[in-house]
């Protein structure tokens, strides 16, 4: 054994040693700061993907910079350009590998309501085939709209309950 | 140089063309559609060695319905050549030409998911751009613009 003893310090220091909050809280905002993206990305929207996620806009003061390119590790589908109906499989097999809790972000006018096309091949909105949490017009989209979008997703997380007793429970 | 080239690629079409002329800086030929394969066999042997495009135009309400084009381009002479004929609704049918250029397999594919044109000769004309199922062609005139065949189940809500 150890003869050493770590004596206890039990005077007060004056630093924050606890805090308390509700679980709700606290759950929410760990959540929002660990986005962790799965770019999806088809088309020209890709390019302002890029702008928004390097360097000057710089989505990683947000805690949603680094792309999974598994969506099993992701926890946000950005769907990033037009989908057609020949991808809407691929996409609907994508978001229902991501687990738990996840939400998708329908990223500029194609995405969001298939855009300026309506025709044989394309889908108009991601939303006809899941569901969506947070929708960027534009075409493309500003950064800074991304950014705002961002922003409003960590709001909805953050306002999210977690309950403790659940129906299965 | 140009105008050479096509005076001696029109004196060897001998009586296989209907329409010969020059429409800005392109030979187009118009020819019918027995004629394609023995033309085009003949163009290649003059220089035409690249199959630049197949496609086809609808003309709703004219009598041959469709009208198949494609494009040759000769990378000896830098011009270009362009084929035309006409096919009725009933029997949208012509030569394949991957006999003479294997690029033509891929555009003939296309060509045929899109306008429906059966090019005999190519056995390969699985869709390419669209998927399995599709019914229809889609760039034909008579094809509605809203029509859509999507192949996951909306979600409730839309239709």
């Amino acid at each position: 054994m150890n003869d050493k003893v770590i004596p206890i310090r039990s005077e007060p220091t004056g630093a924050f040693e606890y805090i308390s909050t509700k679980k709700d809280e606290l759950v929410g905002w760990a959540r929002k700061f660990s986005l962790f993206p799965y770019p999806f990305v088809t088309a020209c929207c890709a390019m302002e993907f890029m702008a928004v996620s390097s360097t000057p806009y710089d989505t990683d003061r947000f805690g949603a910079a680094l792309p999974r390119f598994s969506p099993r590790q992701s926890d946000l589908l950005m769907v990033v350009g037009t989908i057609n109906h020949k991808q809407a499989p691929i996409l609907l097999k994508v978001y229902e590998q991501m687990c738990e809790p996840k939400w998708v972000m329908a990223f500029g006018a194609c995405a969001t309501s298939g855009g300026f096309y309506q025709n044989y091949a394309t889908v108009l909105g991601i939303d006809r085939i899941i569901p969506v949490d947070v929708y960027i017009p534009g075409c493309p989209p500003r950064p800074e709209m991304v950014i705002d979008g961002i922003m409003k997703l960590q709001d909805k997380i953050a306002r999210e309950q977690h309950f403790i007793l659940t129906k299965g429970f | 140089m140009s105008d050479a080239v096509f005076d001696r690629v029109r004196s060897g079409l001998g009586d296989l063309a209907q329409d010969a002329a020059v429409s800005h800086g392109v030979l187009v030929i118009d020819v019918a559609p027995a004629g394609v394969l023995p033309l085009v066999r003949g163009l290649k042997a003059s220089g035409f060695d690249m199959f630049l495009d197949v496609t086809a135009v609808d003309w709703p309400g004219q009598a041959p319905r469709f009208e198949v084009v494609w494009h040759f381009y000769s990378t000896t002479w830098k011009v270009r050549v362009r084929v035309k004929t006409r096919v009725a609704e009933e029997q949208p049918e012509v030569d394949s030409l991957v006999a003479l250029y294997g690029s033509a397999a891929f555009m003939e594919r296309e060509c045929h998911e899109m306008y429906g044109i059966r090019f005999l000769g190519n056995d390969d004309l699985r869709p390419l751009l669209l998927y399995e199922g599709f019914v229809g062609h889609p760039l034909r005139k008579d094809y509605a613009k809203e029509l859509e065949q999507p192949l996951v189940p909306y979600r409730e809500g839309f239709q």
